[in-house]
């Protein structure tokens, strides 16, 4: 019982990661109705400009996150504009190509800046951990923090899509472009500002999922990508608490799959549960039905 | 057969096939005179099964419609079907080219199978959730082909699943887990990747021109449209679906057989997305595109050599050029200058 519980804790902290990265393919593709194929990487770059801040230049891990966060955010903002504006009325095949384009690029450019032997993520809580039950359920601060960061990040994203000027615009553009453009909203401008706050969580993401797995490579950020991707369409794409839901189910669906079944098949067992859901619930879980017009 | 020849084919069609023959002959030449690097010789294989993994993926988003990004699942089935029916079979087919004529059909039929068992549902779903799903599928096939044990030995085929649980005195493995199908005894000649191509030319272009293709297309176009006009809608996407499936079948067991070891790993996410890169530089629904972009790409990093390091990285920036100044309307309006005047000129 209790090591389920431990499972349970594990699950839902892996799915909190996920949730956060799903947040930023999720605003994307409502908005900008691309799939942000290069997210993934983005989250790597977070991560390793944490890990050079913290251990090559011993400054505080929280200045390391928010360098990271900045780093990411000026990141995101430059592809976007360099990359994706240049495409806004291009198919979204063309778009989904430039952005595996964008992926391959950071992935390759790190691996020169950086090598790609593996860089051991420095162990910001010291291992600390709330021990219960004589040991026997082990919570780790990390874990905890995962949690909660998700949480205030799911609470503050809420409230500024709901209640911020720039939020009610942006809810404008996902509904419908042509239109926000008429009543004076600037699209472009709020595109930019959907990329710039996917690509700061992102930064947040890779801190978070670092500490958890230490093993820093320029590969780090594409299986989570994608895992975070399905995490978003398994919740409804578009959708922000769906994400967040889609997130921790996923992370709760793969570490019980990979302790009670196999851990070798936790990734098929996750992508099986996923088909199934689409299956019965084509949009997703949160998704919205739209009805097709002739 | 007698359709083929009596069907009214397009001339642009023939000059495909034309250019195929054509660049076979040469590239045989080239390499029967020593003329081609021991590592071009090594790449004609592979570039052959990409071209038509490009193709036969080219079918299901350019003519069907559909984004597929589990396209590689196909040929991860297609190739460690035909590696181990290879491997099976040396004792009884001792001429290599029928033994990989019959682990094609294997491979092929295999695939076809999954793409009918993933097509049938997924195939009600609507563009990203479609390619989501693919995706899935495919990073499932990796899973399960990375869990599976496969061994032969005198007294038959053996197979298990997660765990190697059965023991074998004379025998030997044919699929041994995750470290895939071990020295393969190479029998795809690149005469055979040739016929493939062709092969898989002949098929595709006489769907597109059928009253099949006609239907696939007129889905892809409008499909409440099509449905309403009577097109079974099930039926025809599961028929292009699944005719894809089995060419990238094909395309993944000449490939295997070219290698000496694979891994169900070399078949992840990347591949299917490479073939994608492929079909989309080439253009939708454009054969000849995805044939010379398959080629050109998949030799494009060994050409790249002298950068070494930052070959893979000027590859990306090479990508995100191309589909920038194919894409966007500025630059493709200032393309169209320069040519244009050009043509004046040359008037």
């Amino acid at each position: 019982m209790l090591s389920f519980l431990n499972h349970l804790i594990n699950g839902i902290s892996l799915g909190s990661i996920y949730a956060i990265i799903a947040l930023g393919y999720t605003m994307v593709y409502g908005i900008a109705k691309m799939l942000n194929f290069a997210h993934g990487d983005i989250i790597m770059v977070g991560a390793y400009v944490c890990f050079f801040a913290v251990s090559s230049f011993q400054l505080h891990p929280v200045v390391g996150l928010l360098l990271a966060i900045i780093v990411c955010t000026v990141l995101g903002t430059l592809i976007e504009k360099l990359a994706y504006k240049p495409l806004r009325q291009a198919t979204s095949l063309a778009v989904l190509i430039t952005a595996i384009g964008v992926s391959y690029f950071l992935q390759n450019a790190a691996q020169l800046l950086w090598t790609s032997n593996p860089k051991l993520f420095p162990d910001i809580f010291n291992g600390a951990a709330i021990k219960l039950f004589d040991g026997e359920l082990i919570i780790t601060v990390s874990t905890l923090v995962t949690i909660a960061a998700c949480i205030v990040i799911m609470i503050l994203l809420t409230a500024f899509i709901d209640k911020s000027k720039t939020g009610k615009a942006m809810r404008a553009c996902s509904e419908d472009k042509g239109a926000a453009q008429l009543m004076g909203i600037n699209v472009n401008r709020t595109i930019s500002i959907t990329f710039a706050i996917g690509s700061a969580l992102a930064a947040v993401a890779g801190v978070l999922l670092c500490t958890t797995y230490p093993s820093l490579v320029p590969t780090t950020g594409s299986m989570p990508g994608i895992k975070a991707f399905t995490a978003a369409v398994f919740g409804g794409i578009g959708s922000v608490p769906g994400a967040l839901l889609g997130g921790i189910l996923l992370g709760i669906i793969e570490i019980m799959a990979g302790a009670y079944i196999s851990t070798s098949l936790s990734n098929a067992i996750v992508f099986a549960v996923l088909i199934l859901v689409l299956l019965i619930k084509p949009t997703g879980l949160l998704g919205k039905q739209i009805r097709e017009k002739v | 057969m007698k359709k083929f020849f009596t069907s009214k084919m397009k001339k642009s069609n023939w000059l495909v096939y034309a250019g195929v023959i054509l660049a076979f002959v040469v590239f045989q030449v080239m390499s029967g005179t020593g003329a081609l690097s021991s590592t071009m010789e090594g790449q004609l294989v592979p570039v052959c099964a990409y071209v038509v993994m490009a193709l036969s993926l080219n079918l299901t988003v350019g003519v069907l419609g559909e984004l597929s990004l589990g396209h590689a699942g196909f040929m991860s089935i297609g190739a460690f079907t035909g590696a181990v029916t290879a491997a099976a079979l040396e004792g009884a087919i001792p001429n290599s080219g029928l033994r990989l004529l019959v682990a094609m059909i294997m491979g092929a039929l295999l695939a076809a199978v999954a793409g009918v068992l993933v097509g049938v549902p997924v195939l009600r779903l609507r563009g990203d959730y479609l390619a989501i799903v693919t995706l899935a599928f495919g990073e499932i096939i990796k899973s399960i082909i990375t869990n599976l044990y496969i061994g032969m030995d005198s007294t038959g085929l053996h197979c298990s699943f997660l765990n190697l649980n059965f023991t074998m005195q004379d025998g030997k493995m044919l699929l041994n887990g995750p470290m895939g199908v071990t020295g393969i005894e190479k029998i795809s000649t690149f005469l055979s990747g040739f016929l493939l191509i062709m092969v898989t030319l002949v098929i595709i272009f006489n769907l597109v021109n059928s009253r099949s293709g006609r239907a696939i297309m007129a889905l892809r176009d409008n499909r409440i449209a099509a449905e309403s006009v009577g097109i079974n809608v099930t039926k025809y996407k599961l028929m292009g679906f699944v005719i894809s499936a089995s060419l990238a079948g094909a395309a993944g067991t000449l490939f295997a057989l070219s290698q000496n070891t694979i891994m169900a790993n070399k078949f992840d996410f990347n591949t299917s997305i490479l073939v994608l890169v492929f079909v989309v530089l080439g253009g939708l629904g454009r054969m000849w595109g995805s044939i010379i972009a398959a080629a050109t790409l998949t030799v494009l990093p060994e050409l790249l050599r002298e950068f070494s390091d930052y070959r893979m990285l000027v590859y990306a920036i090479v990508l995100i050029l191309i589909m920038l100044a194919t894409n966007n309307p500025t630059l493709k309006g200032w393309f169209a200058r320069i040519f244009k005047r050009k043509g004046a000129e040359k008037e």
